[in-house]
């Protein structure tokens, strides 16, 4: 048996910066996951699914646009819809300290900052994923 | 493992995108459930898309199955494969980007793999994956091999009808008659038509196929497409399904899956004997006989022979 970590990245909602999801693509990449990188612009809607047809054990989320507490919230929701709460759910981008709380009790597991080395997030990654 | 059988029954995507992940893995469990499953493949129809990287299989699959669900109604299930990294085994799976539209339909199944190390254009498990897909009632299956050069040919011993997606200004008339890659193709896409050299590229090709002994029963149909401003798809996808009634008419789809399936059973009949020989048991017996092989005591042939008499005696 060779298990894989399988990770979504992500981009919910409209703005249009993946250069930080990519970064972070790479590294998973690197620590030997496969990344299923979805593109820009999509649903919360579209990221569930899509999380459902590839069996992805996380779901990472990055989100400039101010609008992640909407955007985040709705995928937890759906996945929790759709009995899934299992697939460890991380957020990142430009996320104000004061927004996390309500981030992690809507089911995001953790939210990385900007300034967080790629390393922590692997770690965490691995260290948390239910396999 | 009854219930997962009858979801899959069912047509449960979950229950198929878990199987899959379990024959990635390499899973027996896996093995199990499609054994007892096996009787509900073959009805898909599958369909390979294979060409260089960048040549537009990811758009112009996207737009072939939006064409079917559009036209024809029919279930879709696409298994894309991306290259895994030989170095960290990590891989970015991408072709997803090209199909946003569809992870919502309901009648569509996207999966990505990676290669995983297999060579050929296809990962390991991807035959599996057709049979998943397969199960839960997908009428047609698309693979999307990993971009290839000029060899990955497994395609067409997976699929039913290969696309080879080529473009035009890769390289001159010669590239055209090399074998591997150029002798797999069952339709030519000539995508990224609105580009020069098109009609040079197509010239290229029907002069290739010119070549072929006449009695050939199917000669290739070159489609010009552009997929990204949807151009040429309806074309193709005719191209396809006069191809899959060729088969039909001909019983050629028949003779074809058989010869497909033997090529199969070799393959499960080499990963077993293959894993038998690496073995941790057998791992000093190998080490020995590279370290005699490398004071000359013996060669590599005789060394080998060595290592089969083992698995004929175990």
């Amino acid at each position: 048996m060779n298990k894989k970590i399988r990770v979504v990245i992500a981009k919910p909602g409209l703005d249009g910066h993946d250069r930080g999801a990519k970064v972070i693509a790479r590294a998973c990449r690197d620590a030997g996951m496969e990344v299923i990188y979805t593109g820009l612009r999509q649903t919360p809607e579209q990221i569930v699914e899509t999380a459902l047809q590839e069996d992805a054990d996380v779901i990472g989320l990055s989100s400039l646009s101010g609008a992640h507490e909407h955007l985040f919230s709705r995928v937890c929701e759906l996945l929790r819809e759709k009995n899934a709460e299992d697939i460890l759910v991380i957020g990142g981008g430009v996320i104000p300290e004061d927004d996390i709380p309500a981030l992690e009790k809507a089911g995001v597991k953790k939210v990385f900052t900007p300034g967080t080395p790629t390393k922590e997030i692997i770690e965490y990654i691995k260290a948390n994923v239910k396999k | 493992m009854v219930d997962i059988i009858e979801s899959l029954k069912a047509g449960d995507k979950r229950a198929a995108a878990r199987l899959i992940t379990k024959a990635e893995n390499n899973e027996k469990e896996a093995f199990e459930i499609l054994k007892k499953l096996y009787d509900n493949t073959g009805n898909a129809y599958v369909i390979g898309i294979t060409g260089p990287p960048g040549s537009g299989k990811s758009t112009l699959t996207d737009k072939l199955v939006k064409e079917i669900r559009k036209k024809y109604n029919k279930k879709v299930g696409i298994i894309a494969v991306d290259p895994t990294s030989p170095f960290t085994g990590g891989a970015i799976l991408g072709d997803r980007i090209r199909m946003q539209d569809l992870s919502l339909d309901e009648g569509v199944f996207i999966r990505s793999m990676g290669t995983r190390g297999h060579l050929g254009g296809l990962s390991k498990a991807t035959n599996y994956a057709v049979k998943v897909l397969d199960i839960i009632g997908m009428d047609y299956i698309f693979i999307e091999t990993v971009g290839v050069g000029q060899s990955e040919v497994d395609i067409v011993k997976t699929a039913d009808t290969t696309v080879l997606v080529m473009v035009p200004g890769l390289g001159d008339d010669i590239q055209a008659i090399k074998a591997g890659i150029m002798e797999i193709a069952d339709i030519f896409a000539v995508n990224k038509a609105d580009r020069g050299g098109t009609d040079r590229l197509v010239a290229e090709i029907e002069m290739m196929l010119d070549l072929n002994p006449e009695n050939t029963p199917w000669k290739p149909p070159i489609v010009k497409t552009s997929a990204v401003s949807n151009k040429g798809v309806t074309e193709l996808l005719d191209a396809i399904k006069t191809h899959k009634k060729f088969l039909k008419e001909t019983d050629l789809l028949k003779t074809k899956r058989i010869s497909n399936i033997e090529t199969e059973i070799l393959k499960i009949v080499k990963e077993e004997l293959m894993s038998l020989i690496t073995q941790k048991e057998n791992h000093d017996k190998r080490k020995r006989l590279a370290v005699d092989v490398y004071h000359k005591k013996i060669d590599p042939f005789t060394a080998a022979d060595c290592l089969i008499k083992i698995i004929k005696g175990g």
